[in-house]
């Protein structure tokens, strides 16, 4: 069974709390706050005005730039204020609040669950829609999905590798849609196959779903050039550079994207998105979230749609526990704690899980043995004792040209560490420091 | 005996080659420098801080040696002093400058501050500030982390375990300016040291709405402008939700103190009460708990008030 070349580790997966849940939807929140930043790149700009009527799958928020995503209203109601809130972790950005009035959905959405596989539109078309749909990777990085959909002059993509991996523990949003919803991320994956002009689409799947594995490899035998890859369990497989080496064995240099190798990486929660926007005319307005943990009464996958409070999925998950140390957004390896909870769910939230305070507490950082594990267990070849030296001693340009930008954010390096020495944290504030700089000179260029 | 002979010519010789050859290469090969280069050096406090804007002491004295004015040209540690030395050596003239020291911009104590997270990782304000907002509710204020602290070479600045915030000691602060570049936040500011080592500043730099402001902190400023209303001296402006005093245009009235309604302007090193000064807005509910606060302040400090200065503020 394949798996990545380079370094990575393996932790306990803990899926075993919110695996083969159903997935349900979480009631409609009172009021919803629709955050303007929820994708990589320049935020949106709002289009509509307080006091305005918006109804489910209305444009309320246009792309601020190529690398932005349009928004649009999850719920129906009147439009409050267009006020600041706090994100979960305390930082303001933007947002437009809307009160909820019923349920009223735009007329041309389809709503009905018939699978529909029919597609006749043009390459050009699908983009078209994709992009207007407010699309972006719902792995985690959030990047438009509509940039990776058109390659530079000069690259041509040839296979599209699909990320059904969900190597972070604890997280199985991304396993259970493609138990229900296989059939419609099958039709997906023909729509941007047909998007991108390619044949070729390969599924890498971990091998700790092997139902999911079953299902898709059932639906890939009757779709040409559709393949699935079963894969040895490695974290961070999950990762766009070492989920194309896995599965087709080319490795991305670096500072590049995928599109060097040929390669387009799209994960299924994306992939359904991609389904829903193309052939029923639905935005981006939901997701599936893993709330789970070890003490959590309900954990399970929801579907929620943006603009719900955080506190209210959790409600619904069976509350806090009150044994909880810490909640993170995420999961938790790549995941951050979150000290706001009022936070709306996003396209960003995959998941939520709450460690129990046993669990949660750091463990005291020693003296660097020179053991080399790090090195070892990086999956992008850097030498993350190094880097995290360099940062604390503020030396940003020696970072540089030891390829901290290359730095995935995986957080092997911490969880292999013997001495639980804090390297992401400060490789973390290197990588942003080192950014910036990089930024500034190409604007002074 | 013979031995000792040969090997003691051999190598007196050879000392003797080694001796003269070394000469003509050091005269051959001689670096013409300044010779006052070294002079300035001396005089020169010799930390390696980089506060002036260069490498080092010496190579602050080598540009003072090819400058033709010591304008621009100053050491933040020796101040005024040390650079009338340096112009005694070169025969230049000193450039005027106002003695400074380091203030940090935030009064948010733990009980003006409540903390809504707890933070177990690395102790250092630059990680949190990559992180998230921080241990309070406040995304503009002090971490309390110590950044400051390991930066400064001169033990000037220490967090009082009281208030969970760096307090700088300023006999012993040289204004280098490394803590200013250290805190992730830029809470901490280089400020006229002012006469008799007097100052007013405003203690916050949140840019919060007030309401949130006030929600997060107690002490911070709101940015209702009644200081800017108050002053006379167009001294104080206010942008972004936060007041800011000019230094170079304060008089020092201290009208703005009694005006801040929520206590976030701060004077340091005046006496506990202005008799000869009527304060014309009537005192604030908060006012006497000031008072009280500043006669303490005044009391910590007072035997650290230098002799006093006969300079006024200019405008």
């Amino acid at each position: 069974m394949k798996t990545f070349r380079i370094g990575g580790v393996h932790p306990h997966d803990n899926k075993t709390y919110s695996a083969h849940k159903q997935i349900t939807e979480v009631p409609l929140p009172q009021k919803a706050v629709i955050p303007l930043v929820q994708h990589i790149g320049a935020p949106s700009k709002p289009i509509v005005q307080k006091g305005d009527e918006v109804k489910v799958g209305q444009l309320i928020a246009e792309a601020g730039g190529f690398v932005s995503a349009n928004i649009h209203s999850p719920v129906s109601g009147k439009v409050q204020k267009i006020d600041a809130i706090k994100d979960a972790w305390g930082m303001t950005m933007p947002a437009i609040f809307i009160d909820v009035e019923g349920d009223e959905w735009l007329p041309e959405i389809d709503r009905t669950p018939t699978i529909n596989n029919i597609c006749k539109l043009e390459a050009k078309e699908i983009i078209e829609k994709i992009k207007a749909a407010g699309i972006v990777g719902l792995g985690g990085a959030c990047f438009p999905t509509h940039v990776k959909l058109m390659p530079p002059p000069g690259k041509t993509a040839e296979v599209l590798v699909v990320n059904g991996v969900e190597c972070e523990p604890y997280l199985t949003c991304d396993h259970q849609l493609m138990l229900e919803h296989g059939e419609e991320i099958m039709i997906g994956i023909q729509i941007l196959m047909k998007a991108l002009g390619i044949s070729k689409a390969v599924i890498g799947i971990e091998k700790n779903k092997p139902d999911a594995i079953e299902h898709m490899q059932k639906l890939a035998s009757h779709t040409l050039g559709v393949s699935v890859e079963p894969l040895n369990l490695r974290y961070p497989q999950g990762g766009e550079k070492q989920l194309i080496d896995a599965c087709i064995r080319r490795q991305v240099p670096s500072g590049a994207l995928p599109i060097e190798v040929g390669a387009v990486v799209d994960n299924v929660a994306t992939i359904y998105a991609v389904y829903e926007a193309v052939q029923k005319n639905k935005p981006l307005i939901s997701r599936v979230m893993t709330v789970t943990g070890k003490e959590v009464k309900n954990p399970g996958n929801y579907l929620v749609r943006f603009g719900t409070p955080l506190s209210d999925v959790m409600t619904v998950a069976g509350g806090v526990p009150e044994t909880t140390g810490k909640i993170i957004g995420g999961g938790p390896m790549m995941g951050r704690a979150m000290n706001n909870i009022d936070m709306p769910a996003n396209k960003r939230v995959s998941g939520m899980l709450l460690l129990p305070e046993s669990e949660s507490l750091r463990k005291k950082p020693e003296n660097c043995i020179r053991c080399g594990k790090c090195v070892s267990a990086c999956p992008m070849g850097l030498e993350p004792y190094l880097l995290s030296k360099l940062s604390a001693y503020q030396r940003w340009d020696d970072m540089e040209t030891h390829n901290v930008m290359d730095c995935i954010d995986c957080g092997c390096c911490q969880f292999t560490c013997p001495s639980a020495r804090p390297l992401l944290d400060y490789i973390r504030v290197g990588k942003a420091t080192v950014g910036a700089n990089i930024r500034a000179r190409a604007a002074a260029k | 005996m013979n031995i000792i002979w040969i090997s003691l010519t051999v190598l007196g010789c050879t000392a003797l080659l080694a001796a003269v050859l070394l000469y003509v290469i050091a005269q051959k090969f001689k670096v013409e420098e300044d010779p006052r280069i070294d002079l300035v050096q001396e005089v020169l406090p010799g930390a390696n801080c980089g506060g002036c804007g260069f490498a080092g002491c010496r190579a602050l004295a080598e540009a003072c040696c090819k400058a033709d004015t010591l304008d621009g040209l100053l050491c933040p540690v020796g101040g005024q002093e040390t650079m009338k030395k340096v112009g005694d050596i070169l025969g230049l003239a000193p450039a005027a400058s106002d003695p400074m020291v380091a203030v940090v911009r935030c009064n948010g104590t733990c009980e003006a501050r409540p903390r809504t997270s707890r933070y177990d990782g690395t102790q250092s304000c630059r990680v949190v500030n990559a992180l998230y907002v921080g241990e309070t509710g406040c995304a503009f204020g002090c971490l309390g982390c110590g950044d400051c602290v390991k930066a400064c070479q001169f033990g000037a600045i220490n967090i009082n375990p009281q208030t969970g915030l760096p307090e700088v000691d300023e006999e012993k602060c040289t204004s280098c300016g490394a803590c200013v570049k250290a805190c992730p936040r830029h809470i901490i500011e280089l400020r006229k040291k002012g006469p008799k080592s007097r100052r007013i500043w405003v203690d916050c730099v949140n840019k919060d709405k007030g309401a949130v402001a006030r929600k997060n902190c107690l002490n911070a400023c709101i940015g209702c402008g009644k200081c800017q209303k108050e002053c006379q001296f167009e001294a104080i402006t206010v942008e972004n939700n936060v007041a800011y005093i000019d230094f170079n245009k304060c008089r020092m009235c201290r009208k703005c103190v009694s005006a801040c309604p929520t206590g976030a302007i701060h004077e340091l090193n005046f006496p506990p009460k202005p008799a000869p000064k009527p304060v014309e807005a009537a005192p604030k509910a908060e006012a006497p708990k000031q008072e009280s606060q500043k006669a303490e302040a005044v009391t910590k400090v007072e035997s650290n008030v230098e002799p006093a200065k006969k300079e006024e503020p200019k405008q």
